[in-house]
């Protein structure tokens, strides 16, 4: 078992005809993902590493079965790929754009939650189920399958931890990368109730960073709701304090978001929380 | 991207919200014009990106011409938490003086995923210890954004805060606008402390505070455009015209990383190792040969650095492409510092083989790298 993608996910790459759809489609089916089509406005008929492009994500789902939806396209025309790819009826699109405008997110995030649809991301590095299926552009490299669960806010500090782990010779089950951005489709706890609800996962590793609250309702429902072992590492010890401007923030936040704020409620939970990545593999073993 | 108080309202007053006359001077000088254009009493306030002005000193009311001028001479170059005032905004006083101070803001609710407007009839300089005292007093609405603001939503406000029932149909304009406002302006908050009723029985907003989502800056060109360059260091400025985020740090190992959490980790872990780090730097997504140039110059032009850690994860940035764009950057840019890499991830193999002829010291893991650069820093 994993969680959200295994080998019988069809996936479908929405902007599979740009340089990085299709550099990573590529990469994607290297390490054994089914991709079953490609969808660019204009496009249709033509193919990508031999998978056909269609016109629309609608035409995609009805001619080949597409399950999930993994998007490669510039922020100005993301939030209608998302669109697109809900009203096609997916039950799984992972948008990896960075820079969607707030409100732009604001408007999506409101309009699937009156659908079946869920959104990973956006500005994330997508999911793997290692040996499986690799939906975004994690490096299949860097991962091999095992009983951890990895969910993480950041891109790039998501291989870091991955890495690390492999490096050690621990495999994980499904590493999720939910993205930094204000507004986003999955959150902590998301997948939190998922990798509990998962025989696969006998552990499962927490990468959050400074700002907003979320690592904190994460602690609070590790508290009450996870009984694996949670391991943690938050970014931005050492980070300066950001430019705060207004009262709003002070007023909603009331003084949350920092890396101390954050480490002291996850462990405060049962969590144990380490100083740098490599360093979670040490307290795992410990 | 934060907009100054002087900016704010005259997007307020654009968007129909009544705020006081009033306009810039960046002298003493050009202070005492305003004011004589103005007449009579008026309030000289500090133009800087940080709250607590007022505790600073840095808002005065001055009586005539004169006294402005003063006054703006006393505030002009005033630090207030590190940002020094180089512009002020004469403002007439309120007309016939202040009766109400309110708070109104609207904001982005993370958690709830809506726009959230609050209001509070307890405004001014003290709503936070109001927020925290007495947070019933503090009134919340969540927008489905597409509902967008109603008539119902500013109603229950205008109630429940108990502003005076002849004033609920201009504040439900006021706040209507204010809305358009910040959706218009792809705000991510949009605060007025206080709003004021004046002596006269109006509504006007003294104060105001912007801030616009940098996401979406590129549709939003007018604004973009209000940036103030001159306060951003050239380095940061340097940074962001080539496309990377760039912060200044006091330590000695330049840090060049793609992703701000990886970043950030970067230098938490030179930091746990015993180094400073002396910046933060996020290339981001790709990486041109023009880009890791440009980050490789900024870092270097810190008379500080004593050593440079480049650590770079692939995914969506390829370890080909860093490394083609190092060893560019190494032919333009000549210099003793010892650079330390760390490359792994989308295609780290073919980085690796392109960077065999640089000759850099290169790292498997980050804490091996971040020993290497704080060890090369003391050598060096």
């Amino acid at each position: 078992m994993s969680i959200l993608i295994d080998k019988n996910t069809r996936v479908l790459v929405q902007g599979i005809t740009g340089s990085q759809g299709t550099f990573h489609t590529g990469r994607m089916l290297a390490t054994g993902t089914n991709i079953v089509a490609g969808a660019v406005p204009g496009k249709g008929g033509q193919a990508v590493h031999d998978v056909p492009v269609f016109n629309s994500a609608q035409e995609a789902v009805n001619e080949t079965g597409a399950n999930c939806s993994v998007i490669f396209v510039p922020a100005r025309f993301a939030p209608d790929a998302i669109f697109e790819a809900a009203d096609a009826g997916i039950p799984l699109v992972v948008c990896l754009t960075e820079h969607i405008p707030v409100l732009d997110m604001i408007k999506v995030r409101n309009y699937l939650d009156k659908t079946d649809t869920r959104l990973v991301g956006p500005n994330c590095p997508g999911l793997v189920t290692p040996g499986e299926c690799n939906v975004g552009i994690i490096s299949g490299d860097i991962v091999k399958p095992g009983p951890i669960g990895v969910v993480s806010r950041s891109g790039t500090l998501t291989y870091e931890v991955v890495y690390a782990l492999t490096y050690r010779d621990m495999g994980q089950s499904t590493c999720v990368g939910i993205g930094g951005d204000p507004i986003n489709g999955t959150n902590f706890i998301d997948v939190l109730e998922l990798f509990e609800k998962d025989d696969q996962t006998e552990r499962i590793i927490l990468m959050g960073e400074i700002g907003g609250n979320d690592e904190e309702k994460a602690a609070e429902y590790i508290k009450n709701h996870v009984s694996k072992p949670v391991t943690a590492f938050i970014a931005g010890q050492t980070a300066p304090p950001g430019r705060r401007m207004g009262h709003a923030g002070a007023i909603v936040e009331g003084g949350a978001g920092t890396a101390e704020g954050k480490k002291l409620a996850l462990e405060a939970a049962g969590v144990r929380v380490a100083q740098h990545p490599e360093q979670i593999v040490d307290l795992i073993l410990a | 991207m934060n907009l100054y108080e002087y900016q704010a309202k005259r997007l307020f007053a654009e968007y129909g919200i009544p705020i006081p006359n009033g306009d810039v001077a960046r002298t003493p000088e050009e202070a005492h014009a305003v004011a004589e254009q103005l007449g009579g009493r008026v309030v000289v306030k500090s133009q800087v990106h940080t709250g607590g002005r007022g505790k600073a000193g840095g808002v005065k009311l001055a009586d005539d011409p004169a006294d402005a001028q003063a006054k703006a001479k006393d505030i002009l170059g005033l630090d207030i938490k590190g940002h020094i005032t180089r512009i002020v905004l004469i403002d007439e006083i309120a007309p016939g003086g202040i009766e109400q101070e309110i708070y109104l803001a609207i904001l982005i609710d993370r958690a709830a995923k809506k726009p959230m407007i609050m209001a509070s009839y307890e405004g001014g300089m003290d709503i936070e210890e109001v927020a925290a005292t007495q947070p019933d007093k503090i009134f919340r609405v969540w927008i489905d954004p597409s509902l967008g603001l109603r008539g119902y939503h500013a109603t229950y406000i205008a109630s429940g805060m108990g502003l005076p029932k002849n004033l609920w149909k201009e504040f439900n304009s006021l706040l209507k606008n204010l809305y358009t406002c910040f959706i218009g302006s792809d705000a991510s908050l949009c605060e007025i402390n206080p709003l004021v009723i004046t002596g006269e029985g109006h509504l006007m907003a003294l104060d105001g505070k912007v801030s616009i989502d940098d996401s979406a800056l590129s549709r939003q060109p007018k604004l973009a455009e209000m940036e103030d360059k001159s306060i951003i260091p050239p380095s940061e400025l340097k940074a962001a015209e080539a496309g990377v985020s760039f912060i200044k740090l006091d330590g000695n190992i330049g840090c060049m990383v793609n992703g701000a959490g990886l970043a950030m980790t970067t230098m938490d872990i030179i930091k746990l190792f015993g180094g400073e780090p002396a910046n933060f730097l996020d290339i981001g997504g790709g990486a041109s040969a023009e880009k890791v140039t440009a980050a490789l110059e900024i870092i270097l032009s810190d008379p500080n650095v004593e050593a440079v850690l480049i650590n770079i994860f692939g995914g969506i940035t390829r370890g080909d492409d860093v490394a083609r764009g190092i060893v560019a950057a190494l032919d333009k840019i000549d210099t003793d510092v010892p650079i330390i890499l760390r490359l792994a991830g989308t295609n780290y193999q073919e980085g690796l083989a392109i960077l065999s002829k640089a000759n850099l010291p290169t790292a498997e893991t980050l804490s091996e790298a971040a020993k290497k650069a704080i060890e090369a820093a003391k050598n060096n």
